[in-house]
């Protein structure tokens, strides 16, 4: 069937300008950092529910872990009853 | 309409803007409005590959214009009577809804949406740690208890943004200045993915893969690798916290 190259099937090679050490001290790789970093720097995959708007459940989301801010990638039903954008 | 929704929290709202861009798939059942055979749905489902035109929907959130969007894959799965089963992929901002009506209008009959569920959105699909709020709610509630591990699983770093950006590993040494909003030089770059296009949108991350920030390449990749100075990307977006990196300039 008709298939067009789709951007999450892009592969790309790594190429190295220079090599370089990074100093442990600074930063920290992110599957390690410590719950509370995890959050602040985290996403969360919402299976969406039928019936709220995206924005709804962002809300939820917010008041589940207790966050100042949260966002969403991609409106699924804006208007509810009405036309969703990709 | 259910299905993959990424939710940002708090510092890596930042991101956002990495995902926007990000393909969608989709898993719908239509329905068509009068008896069609079988070939013909399977042909005309077809048409629907590739760059089609769409003017936006009366009540949608972009100005009512026509313009085209790429549709990667349309596979009917299944057909029961009047119902279709499809799975679509589809660059951002493509009206499902739109298409399905435009299709039914292609085969004479016209058709509707019935379900429709979100199965990818950019790098997360429903294989990627997707979490109902009834389970985010209970993994909170452990937490609390002194159970981190179900929250811990429950939520992606936000470098998942940006997994299907090209990145940039840039030097410790150049994290601070571009965290203090300075562009990225050819010589603060340790590593790059191949096939980078000047105007792209770029990750720009450390040798630990931490994002520091999102950037528009400057210059080719092929660029970044030969020269010796000047601007290989311009920083759009700092991410990272300021102070993470010490400054080295």
């Amino acid at each position: 069937m008709k298939e067009l190259t789709h951007p999450w099937r892009v592969e790309r090679e790594t190429l190295t300008r220079s090599e370089a050490e990074t100093d442990p001290k600074y930063g920290c790789q992110p599957g390690s950092r410590p719950l509370a970093e995890h959050i602040r720097y985290g996403f969360v995959n919402i299976d969406k529910p039928a019936g709220p708007s995206s924005h709804e459940v962002t809300a939820w989301v917010k008041r589940i872990m207790g966050v100042n801010h949260a966002g969403h990638g991609g409106t699924l039903e804006a208007h509810k009853a009405g036309e969703i954008q990709a | 309409m259910t299905g993959v929704l990424p939710i940002a929290l708090q510092e890596s709202t930042k991101a956002l803007q990495a995902l926007l861009a990000g393909g969608k798939e989709y898993i719908c059942v239509m329905k068509l409005h009068g008896d069609i055979e079988y070939e013909k749905v399977i042909r005309v489902f077809k048409e629907f590959v590739g760059e089609i035109y769409q003017r936006p929907p009366l009540r949608s959130s972009v100005k009512r214009q026509v313009r085209t969007r790429t549709v990667y894959y349309n596979h009917v799965l299944q057909i029961k009577e009047r119902n279709v089963l499809f799975r679509m992929g589809c660059q951002a901002g493509t009206y499902v809804r739109k298409i399905a009506h435009d299709i039914g209008e292609v085969l004479g009959c016209g058709a509707h949406i019935v379900e429709i569920r979100r199965t990818r959105s950019g790098f997360y699909t429903e294989n990627n740690s997707l979490v109902t709020l009834h389970d985010l709610s209970d993994a909170y509630a452990y937490w609390k208890e002194g159970d981190e591990q179900p929250l811990s699983s429950s939520i992606l770093p936000m470098e998942t943004a940006v997994e299907l950006l090209p990145k940039v590993w840039v030097k410790d040494s150049a994290v601070g200045a571009i965290c203090h909003g300075a562009h990225l030089a050819v010589p603060g770059i340790s590593k790059l993915n191949s096939r980078i296009r000047e105007r792209d949108l770029l990750a720009v991350i450390t040798l630990k893969d931490e994002l520091v920030a999102l950037g528009e390449a400057q210059i080719s990749g092929e660029k970044m690798v030969e020269e010796d100075h000047g601007i290989a990307a311009k920083t759009v977006r700092v991410i990272m916290a300021v102070n993470a990196y010490p400054k080295a300039w």
